[in-house]
């Protein structure tokens, strides 16, 4: 496809392979690679995630500084999981570390794949953005949490790699317990969680936040679910019993979300009953699993930033835009899938060559950001976002409705 | 986990066998497909969950296509007439598919080592995966809602639903319609002296293939029968259900004693109510161990399953 590479390749022989091919051959290709869970029932969500990056990658008319930019889009779930792996999501990471066009690896989406690539990339130097996961610990000490040793098992290079531009648990938890509180006025409560690094870390993060005397909600109980599980029925018969004001589910679509809220809705003493679920669950998928006469005015969804419906200014037009060209609204993760692209390619505008090092120091140091859709934003010295929103919405008709936004 | 003992002693622990009794006829049926077939062929077919999941898709299918979907907007007699078009078309469609996929995958391997047509099930269970996974996607589907889950039972603390009443309601005449069967009419006679001697069923004039293509039809029917119940039960359809719902059928059949039809309603029964007051007493998480740990004591005092020993010829 490029006449040069192709003369060069011919030409030179096994010279040009012998004198490492590897910096010349692909001079002018920058690879932006992308590890999300591409199958399985994430997959709604992520391809707007891939959508916001491409249309990032547009807006720079596919090239800068003369280097061609390259989408490579790695899946990291299996057919047979149908969610994500962490053999495929550490081989994603050792291909694109291997690979010397890769510059940025974009992802992944859960929290626990994140656990497997961070380590594998921060040796290698490359920078990794997410835009998605928001288990706190990846960034930085989570109280009562120090055994696990992060985030410093992430960062052996002793270099910060990897940022997200999402915001984290931290705010998503804690805020949806006082929101629980103040808005919703429930005293009591019942926690479920799926076992894994993302559920039941939000979980316990909501359940410290209720606990604390500010908040003051009483939780009746705590109990972790299989995912794989037909029904959940003797578990909300027990719930039943307590009489919750309000039950929380930390975990996902696809590790129970649904079920969970179909069960609920067939407990006569659960069926008016509020549910709350974090952002796992903020995707059309979740409404289409559950039916969305199931969830109608009683579930509500949080998610850290801002609903599509509710951005300005840039933010308005990228939806509208994304709406042109997609014929389809865009799902809560778009706007982080752009962002995460957007504010790499315009440290490699200033950059302008492929350094991993130099492009890692750039993003990582990203302040007062403004080219992008959310607004204006940076780094902290984690690599966290400095945005702090919390958007909680009500599903109703079937569509996720924002009535408060927390900051 | 231990608040939780204290707080469930209400109505709990009938509640909890009743909800477990619902469950296991539910394992039950699809149980029957797996231990029918092993009874007569000797091959644990590792497909019969997944032909369980294609058979879900298609009973979703038809309510779409029908397009009776909510209870609220459709009356009694659309509802009862879908219901019905749906017990008749899903286990017609699923038997035929079973006998099918016995002509062209396993028939060919009936005198080969008992290996490869176990090999060639697991590999039809991935394709009927895949299959399912192009049908309905690879999200969560949800199933038509058509059935109340108003308490039948109320005043009296427990809770039976007409979900539940529909289960049994299903399950109970199948599997006595299937004993009779089996029990009384000639091909039944036939099925069992097959299973028990099959070179000898041949020489007394038994057209061995023709039972297998039965048995075959008859466990893709059930498995039909449980896709339809199960939908309206669990309320939700997904293309990995299949995997999971086999692995407690054929661990049901097992603990039953495979190739042993009471066996397998049994274990089936066992195995729903274990489950259920393993959820309710031991937290949901730890469900499952209690399930298999059961299992595994219970094979090590009967290697050949709870009603295995009859039919010592099959170890």
């Amino acid at each position: 496809m490029d006449r040069r590479k192709f003369l060069t390749a011919t030409a030179g022989g096994t010279g040009a392979l012998l004198l490492g091919g590897c910096g010349k051959k692909g001079g002018n290709v920058l690879k932006i690679a992308s590890s999300l869970p591409r199958t399985g029932s994430a997959q709604g969500q992520t391809d707007t995630i891939v959508n916001g990056i491409k249309m990032a990658i547009e807006e720079y008319g596919g090239e800068i500084a003369g280097m061609k930019l390259q989408h490579q889009d790695m899946d990291d779930a299996t057919a047979a999981q149908g969610q994500w792996d962490a053999a495929k999501e550490a081989d994603n990471a050792r291909e694109a570390t291997a690979d010397k066009d890769v510059m940025v690896f974009i992802g992944p989406y859960n929290s626990g794949a994140a656990k497997v690539s961070m380590p594998l990339l921060n040796e290698a130097g490359l920078l990794q953005i997410s835009p998605a996961a928001t288990w706190p610990g990846l960034t930085r000490k989570v109280p009562g949490e120090e055994k696990s040793g992060e985030p410093e098992i992430y960062r052996k290079s002793g270099k910060i790699h990897f940022c997200r531009v999402c915001p984290t648990d931290a705010i998503q938890g804690p805020l949806t317990a006082v929101f629980l509180g103040k808005e919703l006025k429930a005293k009591t409560v019942y926690i479920l969680d799926d076992k894994e690094l993302y559920g039941a870390g939000i979980a316990g993060l909501f359940k410290k936040k209720c606990e604390s005397p500010e908040v003051g909600i009483k939780v009746l109980g705590h109990q972790s679910i299989i995912a794989t599980q037909a029904n959940f029925k003797t578990l909300m018969k027990q719930i039943a019993e307590l009489k919750p004001d309000a039950v929380y589910f930390g975990g996902t679509t696809q590790s129970g979300g649904p079920q969970i809220a179909i069960d609920m809705k067939n407990e006569p003493g659960l069926k008016d009953c509020p549910l709350i679920v974090p952002d796992g669950c903020y995707e059309d998928a979740f409404i289409t699993g559950a039916g969305a006469d199931t969830l109608n005015g009683r579930v509500y969804a949080t998610i850290g930033g801002k609903d599509p419906s509710q951005l300005t200014g840039a933010g308005a037009e990228f939806v509208k835009k994304y709406k042109e060209k997609f014929k389809k609204d865009p799902e809560a993760y778009a706007a982080y899938g752009y962002e995460a692209a957007k504010v790499f390619l315009e440290a490699v505008k200033k950059v302008g060559k492929k350094d991993r090092e130099e492009l890692r120091k750039a993003v990582v140091e990203t302040k007062d950001f403004t080219a992008g859709v959310l607004g204006k934003w940076g780094f902290d010295a984690n690599g966290d976002t400095t945005l702090q929103v919390l958007t909680i919405s009500k599903i109703e008709n079937g569509k996720f409705n924002p009535v408060k936004t927390q900051e | 986990m231990f608040e939780l003992f204290a707080q469930t002693e209400s109505a709990g622990f009938t509640q909890y066998l009743l909800t477990g009794l619902v469950m296991g006829s539910l394992y039950a049926l699809i149980a029957l497909g797996y231990t029918m077939v092993y009874g007569i062929i000797e091959l644990i077919n590792f497909a019969h969950g997944d032909l369980f999941m294609l058979g879900s898709f298609l009973a979703w299918q038809l309510a779409q296509q029908v397009g009776v979907t909510t209870a609220a907007a459709n009356g009694s007699a659309a509802i009862a007439a879908t219901i019905l078009l749906m017990l008749l078309v899903t286990p017609l469609a699923c038997a035929s598919l079973n006998v099918a996929v016995d002509r062209v995958v396993y028939k060919p391997l009936r005198n080969a080592p008992k290996l490869a047509p176990l090999v060639s099930a697991i590999g039809v269970s991935f394709v009927f995966m895949c299959i399912g996974q192009f049908w309905g996607g690879a999200s969560k589907v949800k199933f038509p809602n058509l059935i109340p889950s108003d308490n039948l039972l109320d005043g009296t603390g427990l809770q039976f639903s007409w979900k539940d009443a529909m289960v049994i309601g299903v399950t109970l005449p199948t599997m006595i319609a299937l004993t009779v069967f089996v029990r009384y009419t000639a091909m039944g006679k036939a099925m069992r002296a097959t299973a028990q001697n099959p070179t000898a069923a041949q020489l007394m004039g038994i057209n061995a293939d023709r039972v297998i293509a039965v048995t075959f039809a008859i466990g893709g029917a059930l498995a039909g029968v449980a896709a339809v119940v199960n939908g309206f039960y669990n309320e939700s359809v997904e293309y990995q259900m299949g995997f999971q719902n086999g692995l407690y059928a054929f661990t049901a059949a097992v603990l039953g004693g495979i190739g042993n039809i009471p066996g397998a309603v049994l274990g089936g029964l066992v195995l729903g109510v274990v489950g259920e007051l393993g959820k309710a007493y031991l937290g949901t998480e730890w469900s499952e161990v209690l399930i298999f740990g059961i299992l595994i004591v219970i094979l090590l005092f009967r290697p050949t399953g709870l009603l295995g020993a009859r039919t010592r010829e099959k170890v």
